[in-house]
């Protein structure tokens, strides 16, 4: 059996996903190294088997992002953060400096442009409590290693999950790693 | 009320020549008449140095003891250093708090008192003290503490509160302190016997360049901490071509448990401006500069008075001691309570009316310094160490002390120990030596050099106290084996976030950062490789950090992860299932729970 990778994006704008994707023809070797279980990509809604690796893109922004990466953590041998909102909370971590009621009433109740005469603020049973700021994954659970970017260069990802599937310490070049 | 604003900071400031560069004694001076720096007032300074209003502002809002909002007629700064916290800082802060009815950092409605706290106010061997106003409080208790309101609230006036005065020239009507020296060993260099003018008329015998030549060959090294050859710097500033050169004195002693200086200003301020203007002669300067800390403000009057009583008997002014071009005065500049102003190119900066930015180095100071010329920053030590070797000869200086590093070294010892005070050692003394003069009780870690140099245990008690070895500015901060070493690290760390300019990154978000994995540990959260996280942090901070301040401030941290590593090994471990304890999930989403009014329904 091949190893099992998981995917999933918390807090995060699917961008890292599509550094995923630029990987481009490599994606077939890929496929033929590794069995993808929970992802975007396949739409499995939790992971079946125990697997290699589990690649987080984005931080913790509510209550589910953080039962996902439980869940994640609980099966996952490797944990990676992949790319800036998963390692430092990122832009939604903007406003972690802002009282969540002020977030709230900005975003639903008093602002210009917003039409809301019956004052409601989205509170149906389905939709996920937000929490009080936004975390970076590696303070809700321990982290394995970290691709950083924004969004990670697919070389990168490319190296480090080779790396991790035939057992090596993943190294991410110098040039992968500076953007200026 | 506006009229009498506008005439009487226009006098303020017609007083300092409407001088730009004299932006901190102006400011000074508008805090103490009206207890702020109000908006109008930032605005009519501005336009007297004709500069723009946001450099007052800038001024106004770093150094802490400028605020624009308005203090009470009486300001009580309670010292929150570690040692103040050892001798019952808590204590004292709740009596106050409970008597003035106000929390800290607040005025009573009255508008007379306002109660805030400081950071190590250089008194540590006579701790808890406090400063009120200029007024230095000592060997505070909760009971003298609410006396000395009670008395306050009779008559508004800090000088009253002093009735025992404290030896030497604390007791001089000038300064009127009861402030101790607690000077427990005499040495040769510091503390012996002092005849003005003995060391100058030596120096003037000799040219300049055989003045800088002594120095050197003495071995002098700069007794600040950093321990440069003092000769060597003042060679540097006489060959920098320059039309104009300065001889500036760091006496800005802000570094926690540091006291030293404090009685060197006190006892020995002759040999001091000597010693400076030793070194106007030998670099070629016309002008010298005390930097003194705001907290020492209450020397002022004095050492304004021992500078008078030099110029009045030639010893300084024009044509010192009859030699024909060889004019040097010296001023003294106050700071306003910022421990970065300690670095010496934050302190130039302060020195020229600015906020307390260090600046880039290189060039260095004697390169390019104060108002960009030539300039040489020294110790107050280094400058009374300068005047006895003038005096007694380099031979003499260099045959004391360790093999590599000469002389002696005043040191403030406090802490855990029956005796604190200021003791003057050769250097190569060893550690443990110091604990047994200071009779140090139960000692089990001893702070060398304040938090920005190295905490030591037991096995490096055999250590000496010289530069290539256990290097001190002068702090010695002794702990007994009961202290908790990582509550006094994560103390330290506080006050250096606080005390951070703020200019670059990695000091201003890498300390709190740190800080935060030592709240981790500490709190019993921490796991293994956290440890790691902050060696390697710490190593980040160290090694991109703009000046000395960043690059000094993770050293509590890494002093305790080097020297007590198994006291963090003890309090960290694995956890299960690789979740993080300090997270909880329940209490993250209360703020959310409470907007919307109702449970989550999975948690």
């Amino acid at each position: 059996m091949k190893p099992r990778i998981a995917t999933c994006s918390l807090a995060g704008c699917f961008g890292c996903h599509m550094s995923i994707l630029d990987i481009d023809e490599r994606i077939l070797k890929l496929a033929e190294l590794v069995d993808f279980d929970r992802s975007p990509i396949n739409d499995f809604k939790h992971i079946t088997t125990r697997c290699a690796v589990g690649i987080i893109e984005g931080g913790c922004c509510n209550e589910e992002n953080v039962h996902v990466l439980h869940e994640f953590r609980e099966n996952c041998d490797n944990l990676v953060s992949l790319g800036d909102c998963a390692i430092s909370g990122g832009i939604p971590a903007l406003r972690n400096n802002i009282p969540l009621e002020e977030c709230l009433e900005t975003a639903y109740l008093n602002n210009p442009g917003i039409y809301n005469p019956s004052g409601i603020v989205p509170n149906d049973e389905e939709i996920p409590m937000i929490l009080k700021k936004v975390y970076p994954c590696h303070e809700v659970v321990k982290i394995d290693y970290y691709i950083p970017g924004c969004p990670p260069p697919a070389d990168a990802i490319w190296d480090v999950l080779t790396a991790l599937l035939e057992g090596r310490a993943p190294v991410i070049a110098y040039d992968s790693l500076k953007y200026d | 009320m506006k009229q009498a604003l506008e005439k009487i900071v226009a006098e303020i400031c017609d007083s300092f020549g409407n001088d730009r560069t004299r932006l901190m004694d102006i400011t000074t001076a508008v805090q103490r008449r009206f207890g702020c720096v109000s908006d109008s007032a930032i605005d009519l300074i501005a336009r007297a140095v004709k500069t723009h209003r946001v450099e007052i502002e800038s001024l106004v809002t770093f150094y802490s003891f400028f605020s624009k909002e308005e203090q009470g007629k009486v300001v009580i700064r309670l010292c929150d250093d570690i040692v103040d916290w050892m001798k019952g800082y808590q204590q004292i802060a709740d009596a106050l708090v409970k008597e003035l009815g106000i929390s800290i950092g607040e005025t009573t409605s009255d508008g007379e008192i306002t109660l805030t706290r400081t950071p190590c106010i250089g008194m540590s061997d006579q701790a808890p003290a406090a400063l009120v106003n200029d007024v230095a409080v000592t060997y505070l208790t909760p009971e003298r503490a609410v006396k000395m309101v009670r008395e306050l609230r009779k008559h508004l006036d800090p000088h009253q509160l002093v009735t025992v005065l404290g030896e030497g020239n604390n007791s001089n009507p000038l300064v009127h302190s009861m402030v101790r020296n607690n000077i427990r060993q005499k040495g040769a260099v510091l503390f012996a016997d002092f005849e003005s003018g003995t060391a100058l008329k030596r120096t003037l015998n000799m040219t300049p360049e055989s003045v800088i030549g002594e120095i050197k060959a003495s071995k002098l090294r700069g007794r600040g901490g950093a321990g440069f050859p003092t000769g060597l710097k003042w060679e540097f500033a006489s060959k920098t071509k320059a039309d104009r050169r300065f001889i500036i004195c760091n006496a800005d002693e802000g570094e926690p448990g540091t006291f030293k200086d404090r009685v060197l200003l006190t006892e020995r301020a002759e040999m001091l401006f000597e010693g400076m203007t030793i070194a106007g002669y030998a670099v070629g300067a016309e002008l010298g500069i005390l930097y003194l800390r705001g907290e020492y403000s209450y020397l002022f009057s004095y050492l304004n008075h021992v500078l008078e009583t030099r110029k009045n008997s030639g010893l300084l002014g024009n044509s010192i001691m009859g030699k024909q071009g060889f004019n040097f005065d010296i001023r003294i500049q106050l700071g306003a309570g910022a421990y970065v102003c300690g670095e010496e190119t934050a302190l130039i900066s302060s020195c020229e009316g600015k906020r307390g930015d260090p600046k880039n180095r290189p060039p260095f100071p004697p390169q390019e310094g104060y108002m960009g010329c030539p300039t040489v920053v020294n110790n107050v030590e280094s400058f009374c160490c300068a005047s006895r070797i003038m005096i007694e000869g380099a031979k003499w200086f260099s045959a004391m002390g360790s093999p590599r590093t000469a002389g002696t070294k005043a040191l403030s010892i406090s802490g855990d120990c029956r005796r604190p005070g200021v003791y003057e050692v050769p250097f190569g003394t060893k550690a443990s030596d110091l604990l047994e003069l200071c009779e140090a009780e139960n000692p089990g870690a001893m702070l060398i050099g304040g938090p920005c140099r190295q905490m030591i245990g037991p096995n490096r008690f055999g250590g000496i106290i010289c530069y290539d070895d256990l290097a001190t500015g002068g702090s010695i901060i002794v702990f007994n084996k009961a202290r908790n070493k990582l509550e006094i690290a994560e103390h330290y760390l506080d006050f250096f976030i606080e005390e951070s300019c703020g200019y670059c990154t990695p000091c201003r978000v890498g300390l709190v950062l740190l800080k935060k994995y030592v709240r981790k540990v500490v709190s019993g959260a921490g796991e293994p490789q956290d440890l790691d996280k902050m060696l390697k942090l710490s190593n980040m901070i160290v090694s991109t950090s703009r000046c000395g301040l960043g690059q000094a401030a993770p050293n509590p941290v890494l002093g305790a992860l080097n020297n007590f590593r198994e006291l963090y090994e003890s309090m960290v471990s694995e956890r299960k299932h690789g979740l993080q304890p300090d997270f909880d999930l329940t209490s993250a989403v209360v703020d959310s729970e409470l907007f919307v009014g109702r449970r989550s329904l999975y948690v």
